[in-house]
């Protein structure tokens, strides 16, 4: 397979985001910590698509505003200030992020530049009040080496985190901008990736130097790749926002087949003779047709004195529906492009009919209506007149691209690695110069401090936990992709606890947990500590663990010595289960008398059920074992 | 309508190239960035200077009134006065005082977002303000922006009682000690008060647009070196606005300044560094002591409309008497008779 893609001609450029652990937003002094309740501040905003330096404006932008799109920011006061909400200007760039985002370049040896100036990138689709993005390079040209293969580095940038999308209600979009603001590096690769196995390889090895600054955040939302992917006769697609590193190859393969897919589709419209000049923009009421449909979408559009509206696309019969790979046809493509440029819910098309309750009977009525030969299909969609023909000028066009090039567009990913139209691709001039922020110089002797004291490597790190602490590769390596790196080093130097122990409970214990559904995160260091402090000290058992954290995250705010006496696991001295031992050997008399020494494993049982977590089983075992040498002895 | 330009971020755009701002207000430019201007109205547009708000001065209110009075006697249907957003208020006052017998509504708008920026304020309420100049049933001198931080409703402030409140916000101008005249939502007017001056095409303008620049405005405060009022009466000037603490009062060791002042035929007005309120100067020893010694309380008036009422009463005659009997006259509304709760802060 990697030959065949290497054939192909597959070329893919990556672009790692990922939020940095710092105190506070990019360009003001919020706390970068997203709110889940409901929100204290709203505000409606528009966004009005304006020239560029060049005069242009982008055409997917001003659609949005002529459709009277608005926004409704939603606020909470710890998240946000009047910067985000642009009721202020900028404050500097946050000096925290820049040395992060230094350190990772010096990590890619890459060469920071001598005045960092921030940028707009302008995005209008809402999720930056502004309408821009601020983005700044911090270096250029760095380099990654991946098995002996050498990955440029284009450049090493930092930038403004965007607004969340919530939802969408008509034409209000909600956003939530406690996320607007929050440091992301991006770093950007030069589009000589050669397979999908390789993406992956990349995006991983980009991980683990991030991982190694020990500042970067973590978990879902925190990263997100985008993509760009072309393979010869091609296009070249960006596919933005995957958010997880195991779909990175599947998406590139996705991908790729999509645009084989779309190329045999051109090369067999051809080969029937359709050509651009067939596809006529000529949009046919159809609501006559559907007078008595039992087609509910359909029903319910009539009802509201709303019309269904078609076209003709000549020759493209079996090609809408035809499967270009996992689901992905030219027929949803069109569906997405229309609920894009006409907001309507979707549409139906010849391919996939008679179904969704429109007849056979229907079926050939709309045919006939539509003058439309065996050879033709037809797409229908019933909304609002206006909704419907913008959306069918967007299918006619996309139906005339079929024929040509592929169009390049902005995809996003979709979690089963498959990927959807967002808009057409922004044209090139969207950047200038963000005046509300002075720049910042680097100079070459900070340049130098700081790259005498560069991280740990991930590699480097791993052999020294293995060397130092006698961890086995696969607890190196869960430690070290834990965020718990620094508190195991603490713990283990602090604490007798030995050093397995504490990574097995730092690393599987707390994913199994998690697993099921114990929220985890919401467990504090110093409680960790604590925790392991008392189990070093023997008043707690390490079997308790599991059950002490879980009644943490239970009780906010409690500590663990009220979890170990709620949960009643105050440990068992010697004297206390010297005479639960005894007292269980009088209780089961007979038992013992049967099966003398052999008694030991049931009666072990007994005192593990009643007792577990709060007694070591190797005392269990040992006092059991001498009582019952000397209960025998007596008798 | 017409609109007249002078400047501020509202009628300029950045070129990018060399940082520098150029004005762009003719109408074609307006039209591009507010398309839905021209189904509002048919708007006329003149560039009279390109000057960020600081830099205006006194000369230049002179000048903006000419202009707009011109624009109104050819019978427009009124006037919007882009104007940067600093000392907007000032010449709102000045235009207060300039136009008498308004027969159509005269609109100072612009915006705390430079209108080549997506998420400018400058549309709406531009949109808001050519609206009034077209449709509002009020004739007066008022500034338009932004009620609150929404792109949703504009606020019609009376150009005596507004102020910039907050650097930075859209909503930054308040309707102080008073409430704003009119809110415009969607398409439609609100009016808030009813006893406002009614359009009605009928009536003439009356153009007084002089102003004398020798007036000063002082804030008081701990430590203020009573040579400062000693220095502007050597100076020639002719009038002094105290932006006095609290009810109205300065510090005792001005009084000899001040009584030297009043002898010397300068007016000296107190007014309060409050910014809501009224004053009292009956209540304390020292207030009746200040006005014993001849200084004229202006009531709730802001200061800075103040200072320019008493540079626009000092531009009308030159007989001290008189100055001062205009400036305790209530022209254009400076003076609220009473004060409801809901308007106070």
């Amino acid at each position: 397979m990697t030959a065949s893609f290497e054939k192909l001609g597959l070329k893919v450029g990556l672009e790692i985001h990922r939020q940095l652990d710092t105190k506070t937003k990019l360009f003001c002094d919020c706390k970068p910590k997203l709110f889940k309740e409901d929100p204290k501040i709203v505000f409606l905003r528009r966004l009005r698509p304006t020239q560029s330096e060049l005069g242009q404006i982008d055409p997917a932008a001003l659609f949005e505003f002529q459709k009277g799109v608005k926004m409704l920011y939603e606020a909470n006061e710890e998240a946000s200030c009047l910067v985000e909400m642009d009721e202020e200007p900028p404050h500097n760039l946050d000096r925290e992020a820049v040395e992060i985002a230094l350190t990772i370049a010096l990590m890619m040896n890459a060469k920071p530049v001598d005045e960092i100036h921030v940028m707009r990138k302008a995005v209008i689709d809402g999720s930056n009040t502004t309408g821009f993005q601020r983005t700044c390079v911090v270096a250029l040209s760095g380099e990654l080496d991946l098995k002996g293969k050498h990955i440029p580095i284009q450049h090493v940038s930092l930038e403004e985190d965007a607004a969340r999308r919530m939802e969408e209600n008509g034409s209000i979009i909600h956003y939530r901008i406690d996320r607007l603001g929050i440091p992301l590096i991006e770093i950007a690769t030069a589009p000589v990736i050669c397979t999908p196995q390789e993406t992956e390889e990349v995006a991983l090895a980009i991980g683990r130097i991030l991982r190694a600054t020990g500042k970067v955040k973590r978990g879902l939302g925190t990263i997100r790749q985008d993509l760009n992917v072309s393979i010869q006769d091609g296009a070249l697609i960006e596919i933005k926002g995957v958010q997880e590193l195991r779909l990175v190859s599947r998406i590139v393969e996705f991908e790729v087949q999509r645009q084989l897919g779309l190329l045999k589709i051109r090369d067999e419209l051809k080969e029937r003779g359709a050509s651009k000049d067939d596809v006529e923009e000529e949009i046919v009421d159809v609501s006559s047709v559907f007078e008595q449909t039992k087609c509910r979408v359909i029903r319910k559009v009539l009802n509201q004195d709303n019309r269904v509206l078609a076209v003709r696309l000549p020759k493209f019969a079996g090609l809408l529906g035809r499967e270009l790979v996992h689901g992905m046809r030219l027929g949803s493509e069109m569906a997405s492009i229309a609920h894009f440029w006409g907001r309507v819910g979707g549409l139906f098309h010849t391919d996939e009919l008679p179904a969704y309750g429109i007849t056979d009977e229907e079926v050939s009525q709309l045919r006939q209506c539509m003058n439309a030969e065996p050879q033709d299909a037809v797409v229908l969609v019933a909304d609002a007149r206006e909704n419907a023909t913008d959306a069918l000028k967007a299918v006619i066009r996309r139906a005339t691209e079929a024929l040509g090039n592929i169009p390049e567009e902005t995809r996003g990913a979709n979690p089963d690695g498959t990927s959807r139209y967002l808009r057409p691709r922004p044209g090139a001039a969207r950047m200038y110069p963000e005046t509300d922020v002075p720049p910042i110089q680097l100079s070459n002797k900070h340049i130098e401090e700081m790259r005498a004291c560069l991280p740990e490597s991930a590699e480097e790190k791993m052999s020294r936990l293995m060397r130092e602490y006698g961890l086995n590769m696969k607890l190196a390596k869960q430690i070290l992709e834990s965020k718990y790196v620094d508190l195991f080093r603490d713990v283990v130097e602090e604490t007798t606890v030995h050093a397995t122990v504490v990574a097995v409970t730092l690393t599987e214990t707390l994913k199994a947990l998690k697993r099921d559904g114990v929220e985890v995160d919401n467990v504090t260091d110093n409680q960790l500590k604590r925790l392991f402090g008392l189990v070093g000290s023997g008043h707690l058992t390490k079997e308790a663990i599991a059950d002490v954290l879980t009644w943490l995250v239970e009780h906010k705010d409690a500590g663990v010595e009220d979890a170990i006496k709620n949960l009643e696991l105050v440990v068992l001295s010697r004297e206390e289960l010297e005479t639960v031992v005894a007292r269980l050997i009088e209780d089961n008399k007979k038992l013992v008398e049967e099966r003398r020494m052999d008694a030991l494993g049931v009666l072990m049982g007994f005192i593990m059920k009643s007792f577990r977590g709060r007694v070591k089983v190797e005392l269990v075992d040992e006092v059991l074992r001498k009582r019952l040498k000397e209960n025998l002895s007596h008798t | 309508m017409a609109i007249v330009s002078t400047g501020g971020t509202i009628a300029s755009r950045v070129d990018y190239r060399t940082g520098g701002v150029r004005p762009a207000l003719t109408a074609n430019d307006l039209y591009s960035v507010v398309p839905e201007l021209s189904e509002i109205a048919q708007v006329n547009a003149e560039i009279l200077f390109s000057l960020f708000s600081e830099n205006i001065t006194p000369k230049h209110w002179t000048k903006i009134a000419e202009a707009v009075a011109k624009h109104i006697e050819n019978g427009v249907a009124g006037v919007v006065v882009a104007h940067g957003t600093d000392t907007m208020g000032y010449t709102a006052a000045a235009l207060s005082f300039a136009l008498h017998n308004l027969p159509v509504p005269v609109i100072i708008v612009g915006s705390q977002r430079s209108a080549d920026r997506p998420s400018s304020d400058a549309a709406l309420n531009l949109i808001g303000a050519v609206r009034a100049s077209a449709n509002a049933p009020f004739a007066e001198v008022v500034v338009a922006m932004h009620e609150t931080v929404s792109d949703e409703t504009v606020f019609f402030h009376r150009g005596t009682k507004v102020r910039k409140c907050h650097t930075s916000r859209r909503d930054t101008f308040k309707s102080i000690n008073t409430s704003p005249i009119a809110r415009l939502r969607n398409e439609r007017f609100e009016m808030l008060i009813e006893d406002y001056h009614k359009r009605d095409s009928s009536q003439r303008i009356v153009l007084k647009p002089s102003f004398n620049e020798k007036v000063a405005l002082i804030k008081s405060h701990p430590g203020l070196d009573s040579s400062v009022i000693e220095w502007y009466v050597k100076k020639g000037f002719k009038g002094v606005v105290l932006e006095g603490t609290g009810l109205g009062h300065v510090s005792k060791n001005c009084f000899p300044a001040i009584r030297n002042a009043v002898e010397n035929d300068i007016i000296i007005a107190m007014t309060s560094q409050c910014i809501w309120g009224r004053l009292g100067m009956n209540v304390y020893n020292q207030g009746r002591d200040l006005l014993a010694i001849g200084v004229v309380q202006l009531e709730d008036m802001l200061p800075e409309t103040a200072l320019v009422k008493l540079m626009w009463a000092l531009g009308q005659t030159k007989h001290i008497r008189k100055a001062r009997k205009l400036l305790t006259t209530n022209i254009s509304n400076e003076i609220s008779p009473r004060t409801q709760a809901e308007e106070t802060a």
